[in-house]
This record gives structure tokens, sequence and C-alpha cells, in this order.
């Protein structure tokens, strides 16, 4: 009798911590993506905090230290070309948005007990899209597409 | 809870909750602070350095960004806490990045409050 149990499990697939390397033959659904979106764009935050606090003293401290903020995107700063601060702001603009959205998503469900298959999955849907279309239209002012 | 003596609890730091409780009131306070913030962005007016200093110059607005900064502090303290645990087992790496991150978040706030306060 044991020995069947064992050998039937032998058989059977065992699902254990996902490690990083499996990670592209899992296929998560939109809720999951939201989910580990959440967390890279927190952590993307975190790790840019000291330069969303250079914009904070640069276009604050005085109408000079402002025009060297506005002029990083315009000239570059340093060594670092304009084009870059633009795409590390889109960076933050998605991320802000992104964290955002799940974030309300999340307290949202917190507050309603509205949790349902059904509702975490359309709420997801919307998360993902909403940030991706707001972040596209804030990123071509940022671009000077309009 | 009793901390001290035979009755003390000593499994688990009972942490849980009131993290969980804090990440949520201070993702409402930064919420609250971006609804405030991008309605006097959008106020009418020329963009402009004077346009964004006035933003921050009522006493008002510099409490609620004060609030804002120990409120953020806080919340990335807990997620990323949440996300060493998950996927940095060695305890000594996870320790050591705890305490990045902890100086990290002191270190920025208090960079924060000094362009806040010398305005």
């Amino acid at each position: 009798m044991t020995n069947t149990t064992s050998n039937l499990q032998k058989n059977r697939p065992v699902y254990r911590n996902i490690h990083i390397t499996q990670i592209v033959s899992y296929r998560l659904p939109p809720a999951g993506i939201v989910s580990i979106l959440h967390r890279v764009s927190g952590l993307m935050m975190f790790l840019l905090l000291p330069f969303i606090l250079w914009m904070f003293d640069k276009s604050l401290t005085s109408e000079i230290s402002y025009d060297v903020f506005t002029n990083a995107f315009v000239a570059g700063i340093g060594f670092v070309p304009a084009w870059f601060v633009k795409l590390v702001a889109l960076g933050l603009i998605w991320s802000y948005l992104h964290h955002f959205i799940a974030g309300v998503r999340h307290l949202w469900m917190d507050a309603t007990h509205s949790v349902s298959l059904k509702q975490g999955h359309s709420s997801a849907v919307v998360t993902l899209v909403l940030s991706v279309l707001l972040t596209l239209l804030l990123g071509a002012k940022l671009f000077g597409l309009y | 809870m009793s901390t001290f003596g035979s009755k003390r609890i000593v499994t688990g730091a009972h942490y849980g909750l009131r993290d969980w409780l804090a990440q949520r009131i201070t993702a409402v306070l930064m919420a609250l602070f971006t609804v405030v913030l991008l309605v006097q962005f959008l106020m009418p007016g020329e963009l402009g350095y004077d346009h964004w200093a006035a933003i921050f110059s009522s006493q008002w607005m510099k409490t609620l960004t004060f609030v804002t900064i120990i409120s953020l502090a806080y919340h990335a303290w807990v997620g990323m806490r949440d996300i060493w645990m998950d996927y940095v087992k060695p305890v000594g790496v996870r320790l050591a990045l705890q305490v990045f991150t902890l100086v990290w978040l002191v270190g920025c706030a208090g960079w924060a409050i000094q362009v806040l306060w010398r305005l």
C-alpha cells in the first residue's frame, strides 16, 4: 500500500518554488502581471529616489537651479544626454502611474471586499491598459510630440 | 502584550498587521498629496519657477509634503523589506540589504526635508 502510493507520487509533477530560470515558461494571468509590476515599479522608484530628489531640489531651490533642472531635459546634464534624462523620467512616470493605479486597485479590493476572479481579471486589465496609455500620453508630451 | 516574564510571547514578531495597515494608510496619504499637487499644478497661470515654487510656499503644503516624505519612507521600507524577504534567502545578504534600505531611505528623507524647509 505504502509502496503503491509512493510509486504514484513519483510520476506526479512536483511544483516547488519557481526558479528564476523557469519564469518564462510560466504564463501569468493579468492580475499576476500587475502584481509583479507593482514590485518592479516600487523597486525602480526606490532606486531612483536620488534622481527624484535631485529634480525636487533643483526645481525648487532658486530660479537659477530651476534653469539647471529644465536644461537637463533640453541639453542634458554633465555627461548625461537629454534623451537619457527624459527616458529615466519616462520610466519614473510609468512606475508612478502603475504603482498608483495598482495601489488604488488594492485599496478598492480591501475596502469593498469585491474580490472575484472576474473582477480581479478586469481590474487588472484596466490597471495595465490605463497606466500604459497615460504613460504614452505624458511621454509624448515629454519628448515634445505635441 | 507582555514582553517580559514567564508569559512572554516568543513566537512571531506580530508586526504583520501593523505594517499591512501602515502601508495602506501611508498609501492613502501619498495619493492625497498627489491629487493636491496635481490640482495646484493645473491651476491657471504660466508654468514656470514662480508657479511651481508658490505651490510649496504655503505652510499647509509644507506640512502635507513633510507628512508625505515620512509616509514614503515608511511605505518603501515595508515594500522593500517584503521584496528582500521573498527573494533573498541568505540571512547575511538580506540583513545587509535591509540595512542599506534603511540608510538609503533615511538619507533620502533627510535630503527631501532639507529642500522643503530651506525654501
